[in-house]
């Protein structure tokens, strides 16, 4: 029986100034009717190259240097860029990462997909619009006449990206490549997602391709798997296989590197197969070394306490203000942080999580409530130095690692740059060994200092982020989301790092994250958070083992269970 | 919306007030309005006479009111030396300024758009190329240069189309107009093309580089990955995308080019505005040089509305806030 798609042996270059790289090596996988393929590794393994090379859709200068891809029974690598155009779209859809960004924002969902209807169907327009509202309909979008005549962004995320399936299934094709299509949504969204390509997929009897990062994803909805590590194929095979005897070595620690969320270990299992980053040198007597004078002489037993704290944002503007409509994005919220705790806020994007952050960092003004840091009201106007002084204990580590430094500044200006503003050092021979000590505290090698911030990955960006917010001494560390922009073995080794920084500094941390396993392993008190509101304070096994709150229970039940998948 | 435009005219209204209080400033630090009215040899009473006939001693800040009350209903006083309201010189040469810069808009825009359309598509294209460089002439050559260039190619060595002036002009109802005899559209091509190079090659530059953004956008990607054809991509979804900073740049220059077509105007003794105010500025005329400060902050506030609006028209995310 011949294969819906087969690629044998299939090479793509990407031609460059030092020579020809190869992204992908002589990668060779198959997908049949009616089965769910998934595709996986890390970023830069090569796997979204090999969706576009099927797709003909590769990024210039990149080309296929070798082997073949049949579809059908036929060979489309070789065919010109018209006759791939008939193909794509008819015979095999795609859908994209992110559903912000992957529908024209400035036409109406009825129309882009009358337009692909028409192009890949050949129909009339007005059998297209009966057909557009069947596909809404079919992928799950409530009031699917009404809804055509909307713009993408009167779309929630999930029902965007429910639109995109829509898209990539209006020419009927036979073949899904879904490129990370839940990467960018919230958890229980991703479950209603794949669930509904799983259905698609039996229902209409399509072979998926479905390429991820996330072992998770894997688990919930793939019937085979195959591995990809730095443009080659590792392993392949069926998901039970791959995921509870996994063969090849990175495939192993890939599965290890998955925080798990059942039980709290010490330490993140850290993958050395793949990140080859530098040993963290531990500070011999911290207490000595400059990090850790400055202290405040006053010990306070709470650092952060927060009261009825509320703030909201206009979302319409109006003449009178009985018109406007606001957000409430933080609603009447109250915790206490102690000295020395981690704590954890978690909830789906909105919650109002990263808007509490920063509010306790003073990066809103808040409509009312009170905030005290180290019993220190912050709010109140009239003691603006002390108020200075206090903030300068909290500094926040925030998620993108790409954009959060300044890429025209050195690592070595960038980490000074804080110790020379509060001159906190004596003189500039002070100020580079204390740089130089932080960057090994970080675990990175002391040449980073004199390079730029392209010149690292993303791991090791973040690593350059969190010497900086070390650089000014801080008491409390608010980390924003801190590694989901990176992939799991590099997210085990950061938050390693922020764990033996806490301790060995005794910081006071506030942890945000949407990744219940992460806040599992890294926090010893937890809040939940949703629309603005605090559902839940507890210890974090108690909430793990017992959550009270039904939004609590609800998150809890989404949580990947890899133990299935562990022997 | 409502709330949009109200906001919007609020911040007008703000924008003429303190411009008119520049151009009114004119008045009292641009020399002695006496001394530019009266001859050498007039005596002290005369000039004592002239200014509590102009009203310049009283408080300036009825003076000013006074100003404003004026301007308000379109009085900007008599002009200095030709002894005339200036609302009726501007009125007389507004139509003359008003069709140059329509004229060379068009250019601007029309050839701009599609040079920039072409060069963001094909953009390795020896085309392409040829048009980005020849552009960098249009954008670092000054509009006096451009002018006496073409003046010489076109007028004196080819002897084709007129050097200045304006002629084949014909009045229909109050406006005079040149656009409707082929003399008159001579006459117009040359000032037309020079005022309009620096503004079709910002556009043609911008167009571009808005489309080489969109191009590489996920909403093209994922349009090429249905299967759409090139010209759905291009102009059905790239180019609409290009259009909001496109316009604000537009709109602006727009502005810009009845502000600045002073330099055109000049080199060509084209009779509009611009070349009413280069003479009203060698006999400080101060009336003329008041007025047309308030007529040209003007124009820039009404266009900048438009622009807005025209925003809401273009992009419906920005409409959200609306009814």
């Amino acid at each position: 029986m011949s294969h819906l798609l087969e690629i044998k042996n299939l090479s793509v270059n990407f031609p460059s100034r030092r020579g020809q790289v190869a992204a992908v090596n002589q990668v060779s996988i198959s997908v049949e009717k009616g089965e769910v393929l998934g595709l996986v590794g890390e970023s830069g393994a090569g796997k979204s190259t090999v969706g576009n090379s099927v797709i003909n859709l590769l990024e210039p200068p990149g080309y296929i240097s070798g082997g073949e891809i049949i579809f059908d029974g036929i060979r489309i690598d070789q065919k010109s860029n018209e006759d791939m155009r008939k193909i794509r779209g008819a015979k095999i859809g795609t859908i994209f990462q992110d559903p912000q960004t992957s529908l024209n924002p400035l036409m109406t969902i009825g129309k882009q997909l009358s337009e692909t209807l028409i192009e890949t169907l050949k129909i009339s327009g007005s059998s297209a619009r009966e057909k557009s509202i069947e596909l809404l309909e079919s992928v799950g979008i409530p009031d699917p006449v009404e809804r055509l005549n909307a713009y993408p962004h009167q779309f929630s995320g999930g029902m965007r990206q429910r639109v995109v399936i829509a898209l990539a299934l209006a020419g009927d094709p036979d073949l899904i490549i879904a490129d990370e299509p839940t990467t960018a949504l919230d958890v229980s969204i991703q479950k209603q997602i794949l669930d509904l390509i799983k259905s698609l997929c039996k229902a209409r009897n399509l072979g998926v391709i479905i390429v991820t990062h996330d072992i998770g994803v894997i688990a919930e909805i793939a019937d085979r798997v195959a591995v990809m590590y730095n443009g080659q194929l590792v392993e392949q095979g069926t998901v039970k296989q791959v995921l509870q005897k996994p063969k090849h070595d990175y495939t192993k620690s890939l599965i290890s590197a998955v925080p798990s969320g059942d039980q709290k270990l010490h330490r993140f299992t850290v993958v050395d197969y793949i990140d080859g980053s530098e040993e963290k040198v531990t500070l011999e007597n911290v207490s000595d070394h400059w990090l850790s004078k400055n202290k405040s002489s006053e010990t306070h037993k709470t650092a952060i306490s927060v009261k009825d704290l509320s703030i909201e944002f206009s979302i319409r503007q109006a003449l009178f203000r009985k018109n406007r409509i606001f957000l409430k994005a933080v609603d009447n919220v109250s915790l206490q942080i102690q000295t020395g705790e981690s704590f954890g806020l978690v909830g789906e994007s909105g919650s109002g999580k990263s808007t509490l952050a920063r509010l306790i960092a003073g990066l809103y003004q808040p409509k009312s409530g009170e905030i005290d840091i180290f019993g220190h009201d912050v709010l109140q106007r009239n003691q603006k130095a002390k108020t200075s002084l206090i903030r300068r204990k909290m500094q926040m580590i925030f998620q993108d690692p790409y954009s959060s430094l300044n890429s025209r500044m050195t690592v070595e200006d960038i980490i000074s740059e804080p110790i020379r503003f509060h001159r906190s050092t004596l003189n500039s021979n002070e100020t580079s060994k204390v740089v130089n000590d932080l960057i090994s505290f970080v675990g990175m090698p002391m040449t980073a200092l004199k390079k730029y911030p392209h010149e690292f990955s993303g791991g090791q960006r973040q690593r350059i982020s969190i010497a900086r917010a070390l650089a000014s001494r801080p008491e409390i560390l608010i980390c924003d989301e801190p590694t989901s922009a990176l992939d799991v073995s590099v997210q085990a080794n950061i938050l390693n790092l922020l764990k033996d920084l806490q301790e060995e500094l005794s910081l006071t941390m506030l942890f945000i994250s949407h990744d219940l396993p992460v806040i599992r392993q890294m926090c010893d008190r937890v809040a939940v958070m949703q629309n603005g509101k605090i559902c839940e304070i507890a210890k974090t096994d108690t909430l793990f083992d017992d959550p009270q709150h039904e939004y609590s229970k609800h998150l809890l039940g989404l949580m990947p269970r890899m133990d299935l998948f562990r022997l | 919306m409502f709330y949009f435009i109200i906001n919007r005219l609020a911040q007008a209204l703000l924008v003429m007030a303190v411009v008119s209080a520049i151009s009114f400033s004119l008045f009292n630090f641009v020399g002695d309005p006496v001394n530019n009215m009266v001859g050498q040899d007039a005596t002290r009473e005369q000039r004592i006479e002239i200014r509590q006939q102009l009203g310049l001693d009283d408080p300036i800040l009825v003076q000013y009111q006074r100003f404003m009350i004026n301007v308000a209903q379109g009085d900007f006083g008599l002009s200095y030396r030709i002894k005339q309201p200036v609302s009726q010189l501007i009125l007389e040469r507004l139509p003359a300024t008003l069709e140059l810069v329509f004229a060379s808009a068009i250019i601007a825009v029309f050839i701009g758009i599609v040079l920039g359309v072409f060069t963001g598509i094909r953009r390795y294209s020896w085309v392409s190329k040829i048009i980005m460089s020849v552009s960098l002439i249009g954008v670092s050559l000054p509009t006096f240069i451009i002018g006496i260039g073409l003046i010489y190619l076109f007028a004196v060595y080819l002897r084709w189309l007129p050097s200045s002036g304006r002629a084949g002009v014909i009045e229909i109802g109050g406006w005079k107009t040149s656009l409707l005899t082929i003399d008159g559209w001579r006459s117009i091509i040359l000032p037309a093309i020079t005022l309009s190079l620096f503004q079709l090659t910002m556009i043609l530059r911008l167009v571009r580089a808005e489309m080489l953004e969109v191009m590489r956008s996920d909403y093209i990607k994922f349009a090429r990955a249905r299967g759409l054809t090139n010209r759905a991509i291009h102009f059905g979804h790239a180019l609409r995308n290009t259009l909001v900073p496109v316009i604000t740049i537009i709109g602006l220059n727009i502005g810009g080019l009845i502000a600045y077509s002073v330099i055109t105007e000049t080199v060509f003794q084209w009779p509009g505005t611009g070349l009413m105010f280069i003479q009203a500025v060698d006999f400080v005329d101060v009336p003329i040089m008041a007025a047309y400060l308030i007529f040209v902050a003007l124009l820039f506030v009404v266009i900048n509305l438009i622009v807005d609006i025209l925003y809401f028209v273009v992009d419906p995310r920005i409409r959200r806030g609306g009814s």
